[in-house]
């Protein structure tokens, strides 16, 4: 490998000895299309015209009025897709056609990402197989017709808890056969070397840009920037932009689901330890004998028990930090801000307004919050009407 | 010399490859599997390869995946794993017995103490699925500190660099995989190995051995004459583990495909 595998000591390159020469080509394509203009035309073209950059930055005109803070929203869910998902998997997906290969597969929790790439697949002419857990699809039916109406075959995975991680190793099972004609187009900062170092640099345009709106209507940085946390991405995406502001808080928001005191949550930097899930060595949920616990969370995109080996080095590092909210925490705050702005978020980008509408109540003097707002709530109303 | 290099000299003096079954320790129950231990043994098995069961074994397909999934049901843990090979290992001083695993597992055993327990219970190697030559450093430091052999993959198209780490780092024998793709015998091994097995012997490699794709004696005529040291079969075995007398016939056909 020519980068980097490591971000402090957590990331590398877990994966069966037949996969690493595909991770390797990988890097050398996101290497030399990182430097070729045609390449980076070609994707903010697509970004622009196609996906819908730039998304908004808003500033929230009643949620949290009551407060002495001030919330600000930047409008991921407006991008093409209804998610951040789009950025990263248009430069996958150009990657892949640069590579010569003809497939896509993926995984997909929420299946925003699987909608994402299924767009793309579309788009660029490559056959698309979306790995989805059978519980996911069953919470996510409006997803799994919108990928078929795409043109992508949806295969179910029935294996453990049918979510996430289980698509995940159903997508990596395939690549180790098909990595000739096949590209792995994985959906978040998690899994080996490379994927979290490009799916950063491709999500970094919501950082840069909302750093940019902040600073031009605002005249200042913001005091916080919160996002949810579940592999990682949407979270890595803002805060790239601010890591080096060190006076700007950044607060990752995990899935708390029935509650920390509980088995049932996702938070994997609250209550895993470090270990090896996925091709990376990472925080994981897990058993003392080293076995990967089922996560929970209302919301499938959280629903993970590993986490992008970033987040476990900005945990370390204490440059971020992370809290819980649980499942009726994000419903009611996704309630508030429907009922607040006109806004509904997806549950995933709902706990993260819900930490900050309880930081806003707690605050005794002025503070600016800049929320990534991941995606949009069309895909939940099914979970949101049956809770109500 | 080790349980390996003892086993290979002996089959070569005596013109064979080495036939080696694979099962999952804890399939279908702890007990169980030392039944099926039993019956590899008898039936002329040259070593054992022993699967350590993990929730999420991305190299394997549906049928050690279910393997695992019914071990870990049954309460098969790691310490379990140790305590099996240990019963082994009483009563076969001297077949050698690998371990085919998971990374996480040994993580949250602590590596140190992972190696030094798999050395106590009578392991002599560690292949660990996860984990290719780039991350191997630790993992093969800790296994020669205790004295277990680290077992490292080499895919039919491995670039020269990555065979010499290999070569480097492994010890034992070297896992030659028949194909690429996850672990199973109804796709079968391609066995166009001619060239790898080649550069492996000029390279001075551990004796190569191949698995994935393994499940018929012509398979495994075909993998020693186009010059591998042995083969190994795990999907084909794991398929008949209810049954007593199919493994018996089927490994004994294997074995009787390593004589000349």
């Amino acid at each position: 490998m020519k980068l980097s595998t490591r971000f402090g000591e957590y990331g590398g390159v877990f994966v069966p000895e037949i996969l690493v020469p595909a991770l390797e080509q990988l890097e050398t394509a996101f290497v030399e299309a990182q430097n070729d203009s045609h390449f980076r035309s070609e994707l903010d073209d697509l970004l622009a015209t196609y996906a819908g950059r730039p998304t908004p930055l808003y500033r929230c005109r009643n949620l949290g009025a009551e407060t002495s803070a001030t919330m600000w929203l930047k409008r991921e869910d407006l991008l093409h897709g209804g998610a951040h998902k789009t950025n990263q998997v248009l430069a996958q997906a150009l990657l892949a056609k640069r590579l010569g290969k003809t497939r896509l597969i993926a995984e997909t929790g929420a299946g925003q990402h699987g909608v994402a790439t299924a767009m793309a697949g579309a788009l660029l002419g490559l056959e698309t197989v979306i790995y989805m857990g059978s519980k996911d699809i069953e919470r996510q039916q409006p997803n799994v017709f919108r990928m078929e109406l795409l043109g992508a075959k949806v295969e179910t995975v029935d294996a453990g808890a049918a979510t996430l991680k289980e698509a995940i190793n159903a997508a990596m099972r395939d690549w180790a056969a098909s990595y000739p004609t096949t590209h792995y187009l994985l959906g978040t900062v998690a899994g080996p070397h490379p994927f979290p170092t490009i799916v950063r640099e491709f999500q970094s345009v919501i950082g840069t840009e909302a750093r940019a709106q902040f600073v031009d209507a605002v005249g200042a940085l913001p005091d916080v920037v919160l996002a949810c946390v579940g592999g990682g991405s949407n979270a890595i995406g803002v805060w790239s932009a601010f890591l080096d502001d060190e006076q700007v808080q950044l607060v990752g928001v995990e899935a708390a689901g029935h509650g920390l005191h509980t088995e049932h949550h996702g938070a994997t930097l609250e209550r895993g330890r470090p270990g090896v899930l996925h091709g990376a060595y990472t925080y994981v949920l897990q058993d003392d004998e080293g076995q990967i616990a089922e996560a929970h969370s209302v919301s499938a995109g959280l629903d993970y028990p590993g986490v992008g080996p970033e987040h476990a080095y900005l945990l370390e590092s204490g440059r971020a930090s992370y809290v819980g909210v649980d499942d009726q925490a994000a419903l009611a705050a996704a309630e508030a801000l429907a009922q607040a702005e006109g806004i509904i978020p997806a549950l995933e980008s709902a706990h993260a307004v819900a930490h900050a509408l309880e930081l806003a109540r707690a605050c005794t003097e002025p503070r600016t919050m800049l929320i990534n707002l991941s995606g949009r709530g069309d895909k939940d109303l099914e979970t949101m009407m049956r809770h109500r | 010399m080790s349980r390996y290099d003892s086993m290979f000299e002996v089959l070569a003096e005596r013109g064979e490859g080495a036939f080696i079954p694979f099962t999952v320790l804890g399939d279908p129950d702890p007990d169980g599997s030392l039944d099926v231990i039993g019956w590899l043994v008898e039936s002329g098995a040259d070593a054992l390869e022993l699967g350590v069961p993990f929730s999420d074994p991305v190299a394997d397909g549906p049928v050690i995946q279910a393997a695992s999934s019914r071990a870990l049901a049954a309460g098969t843990t790691p310490r379990v794993c140790l305590d099996l090979v240990d019963q082994v290992r009483r009563t076969n001083p001297d077949i050698p017995i690998g371990l085919l695993m998971y990374a996480n597992p040994v993580l949250a055993h602590g590596m140190d103490a992972f190696y030094a327990d798999a050395a106590e219970a009578g392991v002599d190697s560690v292949l660990i699925a996860d984990v290719p030559v780039a991350e191997v450093a630790p993992f093969a430091e800790a296994a020669n500190r205790h004295g277990v052999e680290p077992v490292l993959i080499a895919p039919i198209d491995a670039a020269d660099r990555t065979l010499r780490e290999v070569v480097a780092w492994g010890k034992g024998y070297t896992y030659v995989l028949g194909r690429a793709g996850v672990t199973g015998d109804a796709n079968r091994a391609s066995l166009a190995h001619d060239a790898l097995l080649g550069r492996l012997h000029a390279l001075g490699a551990p004796p190569p051995v191949v698995g994935f794709g393994i499940g018929s004696p012509d398979q495994v005529r075909q993998a020693l004459r186009a010059g591998a040291a042995g083969v190994i079969a795990g999907t084909a075995i794991v398929r008949r583990i209810s049954d007593h007398h199919e493994v018996v016939e089927f490994v004994t056909s294997m074995k009787a495909a390593t004589r000349p």
